[in-house]
């Protein structure tokens, strides 16, 4: 079902959702950028319509709003433990088809990878509601075509702002509201059917010979090993854990996951001291087979769903979209 | 020929090696010349000079090689400029077309600042010119420069008042991933006011001096940019006598107080100055009064704001050209 909402419409329809959700969207962070007197698109929560950016790519991706990058597990003490409470109030995150087609990624390594699935992702997991933004056109960088992630029908609603007012495609309606609020139109959503650029993903590659190509040795030279492409990456999931003792009662603490880059120092640190990949070059080879095949090869999709933020995020402007491009052309005389 | 040098060097023109030729200076507060205007700077040099200009070390422009005859006709011909770059600025100028009504206070100079420097914490041209609004004209021979960074690329320790950009950093501890790139950086490049605990950030604000580089390195926007701080160095200088980089005065001194701080030092240079000499640089003014005067009526009025500090004395470094003292 459709609807047609004006600006002052839609923010009841938000004020009513925000009764028992936080809503998460891209919006302007004044100041936010990381050189001065610049902004950042990034992931806040927002109460009304006009706070979401819709013609800008986020820069941070909006994983972070249901896997924050600091997770409190639970707290302990010589006693026993006790599990850290949980927002009561429900997540609704504005995001893009791509960023949808993550979230799926994400899923498919906390609960389904293994025999059990991952506790305290699920929980917050359960309380997402997804609200597609429309792409309208593709932004610079952008290569979900070529990954085949440009469309999804996995939402509840959809919005996109047109002629001054927002139209939406309602899959699941939270709580009726957006019925209620809303006037009925027929509405489908729009999504980008070319990008500027597109990846052509190699097939069949020779695991031997990819980590044999000199491009590693190249693009080491280059990359500083910041990990700013996995931070900003709707797809990628990996984290560490942090026990911390409280300096005034050590007896006491917290159980906390973070974040974690297989691009920065210590990720593979080891117990003796031993780590693998120091180099940067095979750092980067690592990431970039795990984003264009190993993750398809347990999945049955590519993990990469082509936003292109990690091209947009490199102080180095490395482009994984190039990478994968050169890497094809590369090993085309090399398939299995 | 009959000429008064005083009025001539006082109205920007210089007196030369050679007798008959004088030489234009132009001011360009904060080094940013909008193009518009060169034209008329490459009219001026050909129409009366050789052709050439030179770039000055203040980032003003000088065109050599102008008969002194033509000093009126070219001042009217330069008003455009002063137009442009000090009365649209808010330079008080009596009479724009008689040209530049002093030259003992030098250009304003500024580092390319956040126009286009990563490094930059803030827009060093913009604060360059609220300060030649507030300095301009005026007769002591007086140089302020500005610096985007500690980098201080424009020299600014080599300036009687140098100011330097700070910005406070803000650490958000939910978006830190202990990857300590902040951590190793400010130590590598920095002051090192940075550790771990508990694998998150400690800053030591005694440590920190506002450069940002943490922000410039945090991959997850942890460290993020809160207000905006200037230090302010004073008395360095070159010269005959005793070379030494300018010594630290205040830091994290918010942006009205370093504009006031540039009026007081005109009242100090007045108050103190030996009128008996021709010109008196105001860096041997505060070695005859001493730092405890200076430092009095440089903030009389002057609302520092909650996080500045003074230092307690000034540090200088530098060296004393007295070859008794130095060689055998």
């Amino acid at each position: 079902m459709g609807y047609r909402f004006t600006a002052a419409a839609f923010n009841q329809l938000l004020e009513s959702l925000r009764e028992k959700y936080r809503v998460y969207a891209p919006t302007l962070l004044k100041g936010k950028g990381k050189f001065s007197d610049t902004d950042l698109v990034g992931y806040a929560e927002i109460s009304k319509i006009e706070d979401v950016v819709f013609n800008q790519k986020s820069y941070f991706s909006p994983k972070e709003t249901f896997y924050p990058v600091t997770q409190r597990l639970f707290y302990f003490n010589e006693n026993g433990f006790s599990e850290a409470v949980v927002d009561e109030k429900g997540m609704i995150v504005f995001l893009r088809a791509c960023d949808i087609q993550a979230v799926e990624r994400l899923d498919k390594i906390m609960l389904e990878n293994g025999l059990s699935a991952d506790y305290y992702y699920e929980r917050l997991r359960n309380k997402l509601k997804l609200i597609v933004m429309d792409c309208q056109e593709s932004f610079d960088s952008c290569f979900c075509v070529s990954m085949g992630t440009n469309k999804t029908e996995n939402y509840s609603a959809s919005v996109r702002l047109e002629n001054g007012v927002y139209l939406s495609d309602v899959q699941e309606d939270i709580e009726g509201l957006f019925a209620f609020h809303g006037e009925t139109i027929e509405v489908s959503p729009k999504f980008v059917e070319s990008n500027k650029q597109s990846v052509k993903v190699p097939e069949n590659l020779v695991l031997e010979s990819v980590a044999a190509n000199p491009i590693w040795e190249e693009y080491g030279s280059r990359c500083i090993a910041c990990g700013r492409c996995t931070v900003v990456c709707p797809s990628c999931s990996c984290y560490t854990m942090q026990d911390i003792f409280y300096d005034d009662n050590p007896k006491c603490g917290e159980r906390r996951r973070v974040w974690a880059s297989c691009q920065i120092d210590g990720f593979t640190d080891m117990a003796g001291g031993h780590s693998f990949r120091r180099n940067n070059g095979e750092r980067m080879r690592f990431k970039v087979m795990h984003k264009i095949k190993d993750f398809k090869q347990r999945f049955g999709v590519h993990m990469c769903v082509g936003c292109g933020r990690c091209d947009n995020a490199c102080p180095e402007y490395i482009s994984l979209a190039h990478c994968i491009d050169r890497l094809g052309k590369e090993e085309a005389g090399n398939r299995g | 020929m009959t000429i008064n040098t005083k009025k001539v060097m006082k109205n920007a023109w210089r007196i030369t090696k050679d007798r008959n030729l004088t030489c234009l200076r132009l001011r360009v507060p904060g080094g940013h010349l909008p193009v518009k205007l060169l034209p008329l700077v490459q009219e001026i040099a050909e129409r009366f000079g050789n052709g050439e200009v030179h770039l000055t070390t203040r980032q003003g422009l000088e065109i050599p090689a102008i008969p002194f005859e033509y000093m009126k006709e070219i001042n009217a011909l330069l008003e455009p400029f002063l137009e442009e770059l000090e009365v649209n600025i808010g330079v008080l100028l009596e009479q724009p077309a008689q040209g530049y009504p002093a030259a003992g206070t030098r250009n304003v100079v500024a580092c390319i600042g956040n126009k286009v420097c990563t490094n930059a914490v803030f827009d060093t041209t913009a604060l360059a010119k609220d300060i030649e609004k507030i300095i301009y004209p005026n007769n002591p021979h007086v140089k302020i420069a500005v610096t985007g960074c500690p980098n201080d690329c424009v020299k600014v320790h080599m300036h009687d008042i140098g100011i330097i950009g700070q910005v406070e950093p803000l650490y958000d501890a939910q978006r830190c991933i202990n990857c300590q790139a902040c951590v190793k950086n400010c130590a590598k490049v920095s002051t090192g006011a940075l550790s771990i605990v508990n694998y998150k950030v400690k800053r030591d604000a005694s440590r920190c001096i506002g450069c940002g580089e943490c922000v410039l390195k945090c991959p997850t926007g942890a460290w993020t940019r809160g207000g905006q701080y200037y230090r302010v160095v004073v008395m360095g200088r070159t010269g005959k006598k005793n070379p030494r980089l300018a010594a630290p005065f205040l830091e994290w001194a918010e942006r009205e107080a370093v504009l006031r701080l540039c009026n007081n030092l005109y009242d100090y240079i007045d108050k103190h100055i030996d009128r008996s000499l021709p010109k008196e640089h105001v860096g041997y003014i505060l070695d005859r009064t001493g730092y405890p005067v200076f430092r009095e009526e440089m903030l009389k009025g002057v609302e520092l704001g909650p996080k500045a500090k003074t230092a307690n004395y000034l540090d200088f470094s530098g060296y004393t050209y007295d070859k008794k003292c130095l060689f055998d």
